[in-house]
């Protein structure tokens, strides 16, 4: 029998999902061996035109990682998902939009303005003077890809079968997603490859969860000494467990930070931001406005605490665009 | 009627880096140009989060050497903050990163820009990778390599929560202690880390410095530019990766100027040009002259060649007794040769090795006191560390809530941006005449960047060391003539 054939692409992200695939360390090997790796372009050289030639449907699975932010990087993906049966958004920058989502909050224009213009180590003559997507120099014509102001997940450009979480994911949760591929054992069709009960429920300091919760005030990380033992949401530090599907072994908690919420909603959750603040308030135990005002103060940067790695997947998407008239 | 010639390189569909020549009329090269198609605006984006988060957040910037990001923000933090870390804390610091830095290069000598000395240049490109290197040094060699890179990041992942984006820092300290009983084991990995690391060395030596060939195109003219030299110096002057002053050399390696992280705005501009994302790093001093080296030239380099370069002695002695040897192979300091930044590196993975064993067997490491608590009202905040590519800057503003409202980062593949300029630009020149481009051309761009370890957004970080090209020619008219691919793959 032939071995499956295997792609991996990546498009705005930052490697930490190639190092994670990197560290399945001397499983590696045996990936490489079990399937016919036909396009990784951070590892071998197959270039766009081999993949064009391609049968449709000829690739049994493709892997994705990143957001998507240039034109090239979305016609790249909607080729792959035509000659994939499979198509795999791997990590958060592909599921939610990821940290480089957080752009959302501002635009093309107000991002090149700082870079290029107002950073204070912008040479004064250069200042006001950015790229450009076409620039003529003294031999010729150089181009350059347009920086666009939205950045999309994948499943808001191409069809996407399974989505494995994470910022990274972790080699364990990987390794399972090649065994049950190579085992033909996949779950149905848009199944998230990881937990399926929020974090708290693989956290070691779950027992210490008060049954209620009930919290007067809120602390940042800068107040307080955290009790490594503890439920960090009972000591008043916004830990995001509750809301956030399992699977990545309660890392930062074994690291004595709290969860940001990097595997993203459970099944039953549409826009994770908006299950993020729905909990805080019930937990919340305030009487009055002043009271209310004074925590939510603590929250200091709810947008960022909230959609840290999904405001790409939310139902807003995007800080509204300036109509220009 | 001029022709242009597009390299495609490395990763590139999406384009993270690309080369374009343009050839005149004769087929010589105008003019190369090093193209960055990439920005994602973390500067902006990061305006409005909480002071805090800054460590978590620019550690995504670069998902290979998060731990740089992360360290640099931690430090920025302290500054920021007003608060100074506890003895303990300064220490876990650098040994987390002392780690970090043996791993990240050992990855650099094995998987990246090593295959090219290992496995030879020549070699065919199916076996110039980790694999290639496995198949020459042994099987056994290669299961060493995974297992110690395994061991090592799995102690970064025990202190730190993660070992791709950390969750170590806090303003004044650090999150995590380390038991008594972990120290032990890591003192224990770190005698097997030191022995890796001579292994590395004794590899170098064997495949390379044995090599009248390699050492031949160390020191040829196509991979060799006087510059600047900048790199973070400890009080004695010697190299140090966590902490220390910006210490920068001229090109007949005089010192040039010597400042703290919080005085770099007066010492290092940026510069802007039309047809690349990156923003290229000059010294103020000197001006922005174009892409052109030299003792009035303000372009400077950074990464393991700058700092040795810029250091007057390694701080352990094993890789101190390297650091003497290098300079007197070379005849003297500095070393101008871009391709003895691999040799420089080994002196690294030696000193890494060394400093967190010295660490991890100081007792003071398990001491319970990780943290001091930030208590005056953060204002600014500016911190440098060696990435494992060269210095990296934080540089933070925030209101008297600790919300950011502005960040600066210079990155380690900014300070080197005009000096890979000119390397791609001279290997071009030298290679391409009569319109011809071969392999050996591409060979040599090829080996030319890869020696900086550039880091641009991870785009050249190419698993098997082998940087896939691909090498468009136009004729006149625009029609393609030739299509030249080399690749690891095939």
């Amino acid at each position: 029998m032939p071995k499956p054939k295997v792609a991996f692409y990546w498009c705005a992200s930052c490697g930490g999902c190639e190092e994670a695939v990197v560290d399945l360390a001397e499983k590696v090997l045996d990936v490489v061996a079990a399937v016919d790796i036909v396009f990784w372009p951070v590892a071998l050289d197959f270039k766009k035109a081999d993949v064009e030639a391609m049968p449709d449907k000829s690739i049994a699975v493709t892997f994705v990682n990143g957001a998507i932010r240039l034109s090239d990087q979305e016609e790249m993906v909607k080729l792959l998902r035509r000659k994939s049966q499979i198509l795999i958004a791997f990590g958060a920058c592909a599921q939610l939009g990821g940290i480089p989502g957080l752009a959302n909050l501002w635009d093309r224009a107000s991002i090149f303005d700082w870079y290029y213009r107002a950073a204070p180590s912008v040479a004064a003559k250069d200042a006001g003077t950015p790229p450009r997507v076409k620039v003529t120099v003294p031999e010729g014509e150089l181009e350059l890809p347009a920086f666009w102001d939205t950045v999309k997940t994948l499943d808001q450009v191409v069809e996407v079968d399974y989505t494995i979480p994470g910022c990274p994911p972790t080699p364990k949760l990987l390794g399972a997603a090649v065994e049950a591929i190579l085992a033909g054992n996949l779950p149905p069709k848009e199944t998230v490859l990881a937990g399926t009960k929020s974090l708290c429920h693989e956290c070691r300091l779950n027992d210490t969860k008060p049954e209620k919760m009930l919290l007067k005030d809120l602390k940042r990380i800068t107040e307080i000494r955290l009790d490594p033992e503890k439920c960090h949401l009972a000591q008043g530090i916004l830990c995001l467990g509750p809301v956030t599907r399992g699977g990545c072994e309660a890392l930062c908690i074994e690291g004595h930070m709290p969860c940001t919420g990097c595997f993203g909603p459970l099944d039953q959750t549409a826009d994770f931001g908006g299950k993020a603040v729905s909990f805080l308030a019930s937990i919340v135990d305030v009487n009055d406005e002043a009271e209310a005002k004074k925590i939510l103060d603590k929250v200091a940067d709810p947008t960022g605490i909230v959609y840290r790695y999904s405001l790409a997947r939310s139902r807003l998407g995007r800080k509204r665009m300036e109509v220009k008239a | 009627m001029s022709r242009q010639v597009v390299i495609d390189p490395i990763t590139r569909l999406e384009g993270h880096g690309r080369i374009a020549i343009f050839l005149d009329d004769k087929g010589e090269v105008q003019r190369a140009y090093f193209q960055i198609p990439e920005l994602r605006g973390f500067e902006k984006f990061l305006v409005g989060r909480r002071a805090e988060d800054a460590p978590q957040i620019t550690s995504r910037i670069c998902g290979v050497c998060p731990t740089a990001h992360h360290m640099a923000a931690t430090k920025a933090l302290d500054d920021l903050y007003h608060v100074e870390p506890t003895e303990t804390a300064k220490k876990l610091r650098e040994m987390l990163y002392s780690i970090f830095m043996l791993e990240d290069h050992a990855l650099h000598l094995f998987f990246l820009g090593g295959p090219d000395f290992v496995v030879g240049p020549t070699a065919p490109k199916a076996e110039r990778n980790v694999l290639g290197v496995i198949q020459k040094a042994g099987l056994e060699v290669g299961k060493r390599v995974i297992a110690m890179r395994k061991e090592l990041r799995g102690l970064i992942q025990e202190l730190g929560g993660r070992v791709i984006h950390p969750v170590f820092g806090l303003p004044g300290g650090v999150a995590k202690p380390l038991s008594e009983e972990a120290r032990q084991r890591f003192e224990e990995v770190a005698r097997r880390g030191l022995d890796f690391a001579v292994f590395c060395e004794g590899l170098f030596e064997e495949v390379v410095l044995k090599n009248k060939a390699y050492v031949d195109a160390i020191v040829s003219d196509a991979y060799t530019h006087r510059t600047y030299y900048a790199g973070l110096v400890d009080a004695q002057g010697r190299e140090n990766f966590y902490d220390g002053q910006i210490r920068v050399v001229d090109p007949s390696g005089k010192e040039f100027a010597k400042f703290p992280a919080r005085d770099y705005l007066k010492h290092l501009e940026e510069h802007v040009e039309p047809w690349t994302y990156v923003k290229f790093l000059y010294l103020k001093a000197k001006g922005w002259h174009g892409f052109t080296d030299g003792p009035e030239s303000g372009i400077y380099s950074v990464a393991p060649l700058a700092r040795l370069n810029a250091a007057s002695g390694v701080a352990t002695p094993r890789a101190q007794d390297l650091y003497r040897r290098y300079f007197e192979t070379f005849g003297g300091r500095p070393v101008h040769h871009t391709l003895a930044n691999h040799w420089a590196r080994v002196i690294e993975i030696v000193y890494a090795a060394e400093r967190f064993l010295e660490l991890a067997s100081d007792p003071a490491v398990a001491n319970p006191d990780i943290r001091r608590m930030p208590t005056a009202t953060p204002t600014e905040g500016i911190a440098a560390v060696e990435a494992p590519r060269g210095i990296l800057i934080h540089h933070y503003t925030s209101d008297e809530r600790g919300i950011l409202t502005s960040a600066n980062l210079l990155v380690a593949t900014q300070h080197n941006a005009a000096r890979i300029a000119m390397s791609v630009d001279k290997a071009a020149r030298a290679t391409i005449h009569g319109g011809v481009v071969d392999d050996g051309m591409l060979n040599q761009v090829e080996m030319a960047f890869r020696a900086y370890d550039p880091c641009h957004a991870c785009a050249t970080h190419s698993l098997p060391g082998s940087a896939p090209l691909k090498v468009q020619i136009f004729g006149p008219s625009g029609e393609l003539i030739r299509t030249i691919v080399r690749g690891s793959g095939t």
